[in-house]
């Protein structure tokens, strides 16, 4: 059981599929693929989730070029979260707001472009460095840029969390607010991850970046013929409160935070261990006092590769089944892997459900993989589940052996 | 080259730097951060820009020549009549 009740009253994303949740969804249910291609240095066209949010909306055009496409997601998703939350910052204290945001990884972009112009035009002669290396590089730019945009004095920081880290930024957010830290939390996850080819070359190198000639087929997990990752850039972030604080200023609350539970492998670099992916999802449970039958629905994290997403399937068949009744599906088939954001985005895309009682498909999966079919999966089509969805389980795995989940239920007031 | 060319070269490189400003009506004896948006930082990219399409360099202890644009132009035109020659 938390501390602290903890609720979500505001929503604000960028994705492949779309820039606000009401789009997002629709074309989750609709089976769209959000996937396209993007030109990557060295690499040519490859798939990848972009996304096409106005970028100039909430900054100005200086802004935009000083700051980083991370921070300008931010920037976008902080200012769409607000609005949906209702709160207006000339009528609230900017010193009560924390900023919390999951990252990958930061910096890769930067550093690359730099060191390219060097090598490409300056004959490797620094004085061509630039001054804002720096202000960009360092691991809070995403967060410092929504608190420097929108006058924010509270709190701020990233979560360096991998792939686990959009559910690591709203979980960091829980906390602060169960401490007192802050009376609003902007938490959640941001990638700019398409834009640094050493993301696709590591991938590649590694033999898990995902090649197909239709790149809305390329990220396919549980699929036979999945071959690797999509890569993607997006946010998703949250408003959350205490629902004691939420109650008071009557805010409309979308879905109560029941449980987490961050855990760590303890055994490779980058291969998954399904048995500590499945005490993670456990002491989840047990925090949120629920039994696994109670979960309606599981947001799975499987990227498209081989080994990954079999891993997974053996976590989540030890603790979900036939009997459980459990949903299971998976929104990287849609957008890709938008590393940092993808923790909260797909949670988000799945939110809806506590309304229509649906849950959005996996698509792409022509050709179930038997090591990966689970009891519940939702192949293609998006199903309706009988009694609605009132619980989602959403899990986020990263390298180093990061494991997170994250488990919300419907408000009931 | 002449003075006006060298302010009109300036003025080119702040349309850059700072978009979101009316370079319509920029005085050139004001000092330029009395009448545009610019922080110190700014100045720091005039004078990467200036570097890195001019091939000119600016030391650090005169960075104040270019405080305005009728400044710039008087310090920076030698440099330019320089490199062209």
């Amino acid at each position: 059981m938390l501390q602290e009740r903890i609720v979500i009253t505001g929503i604000g994303l960028t994705s492949p599929l779309g820039n606000d949740l009401a789009s997002f969804r629709e074309k989750l249910l609709a089976g769209e693929s959000g996937v396209s291609t993007f030109p990557v240095r060295n690499m040519g066209d490859q798939p990848a989730g972009v996304c096409d949010f106005e970028q100039t909306k909430y900054q100005k055009r200086k802004e935009v070029r000083i700051g980083t496409r991370a921070g300008g997601i931010g920037i976008y998703c902080a200012h769409e979260a607000l609005a949906n939350a209702g709160l207006s910052l000339s009528e609230i204290d900017p010193s009560k707001v924390g900023v919390y945001l999951g990252i990958t990884e930061h910096g890769n972009v930067e550093t690359e472009t730099e060191v390219c112009q060097l090598f490409d035009h300056y004959s490797e002669e620094v004085k061509y460095w630039s001054h804002h290396h720096n202000p960009r590089t360092v691991a809070n730019n995403p967060a410092g840029e929504i608190t420097i945009n929108l006058g924010l004095t509270g709190p701020h920081y990233t979560v360096g969390a991998a792939c686990a880290a959009g559910n690591a930024g709203i979980i960091q957010g829980v906390q602060m607010l169960s401490l007192g830290e802050c009376d609003w939390a902007l938490a959640g996850g941001v990638s700019e991850s398409i834009r640094a080819y050493g993301i696709f070359a590591g991938f590649k190198s590694q033999g898990a970046l995902a090649a197909h000639e239709d790149p809305t087929k390329a990220s396919r997990p549980f699929d036979r013929g999945r071959n690797g990752i999509v890569v993607s850039e997006g946010g998703c972030i949250y408003v959350l409160e205490r629902l004691k604080d939420a109650l008071k200023r009557g805010a409309n609350i979308i879905a109560e935070i029941m449980g987490y539970r961050i855990n760590s492998d303890g055994t490779d670099y980058v291969l998954p261990n399904p048995e500590r992916q499945e005490q993670c999802i456990r002491q989840a449970l047990d925090r949120a006092e629920i039994e696994a039958s109670m979960v309606d629905l599981v947001s799975s994290h499987a990227t498209s590769t081989p080994q990954g997403d079999e891993q997974e399937c053996k976590a989540l068949r030890n603790v979900f089944s036939e009997e459980t009744g459990t949903l299971i599906n998976n929104t990287k088939s849609f957008i890709g892997h938008s590393m940092g954001a993808a923790g909260a985005l797909e949670l988000a895309g799945n939110i809806p459900s506590f309304i229509d009682g649906t849950a959005h498909g996996t698509i792409n999966l022509d050709d179930l993989d038997p090591s990966c079919a689970l009891p519940g999966l939702v192949m293609n089509e998006a199903k309706e589940k009988k009694g609605g969805i009132n619980v989602i389980l959403n899990n986020s795995f990263g390298m180093l052996g990061i494991n997170s989940v994250l488990i919300l239920k419907k408000f009931v007031g | 080259m002449n003075k006006d060319k060298v302010k009109q070269i300036v003025l080119d490189i702040i349309a850059e730097i700072a978009p979101d400003e009316d370079l319509s009506d920029v005085k050139p004896e004001i000092r330029l951060r009395d009448q545009l948006d610019l922080d110190s930082m700014d100045f720091l990219d005039i004078v990467m820009e200036l570097r890195k399409q001019h091939s000119i360099d600016v030391p650090e202890a005169e960075y104040r020549q270019l405080e305005s644009l009728e400044s710039c132009g008087n310090y920076l035109l030698p440099k330019f009549e320089a490199t062209a020659a």
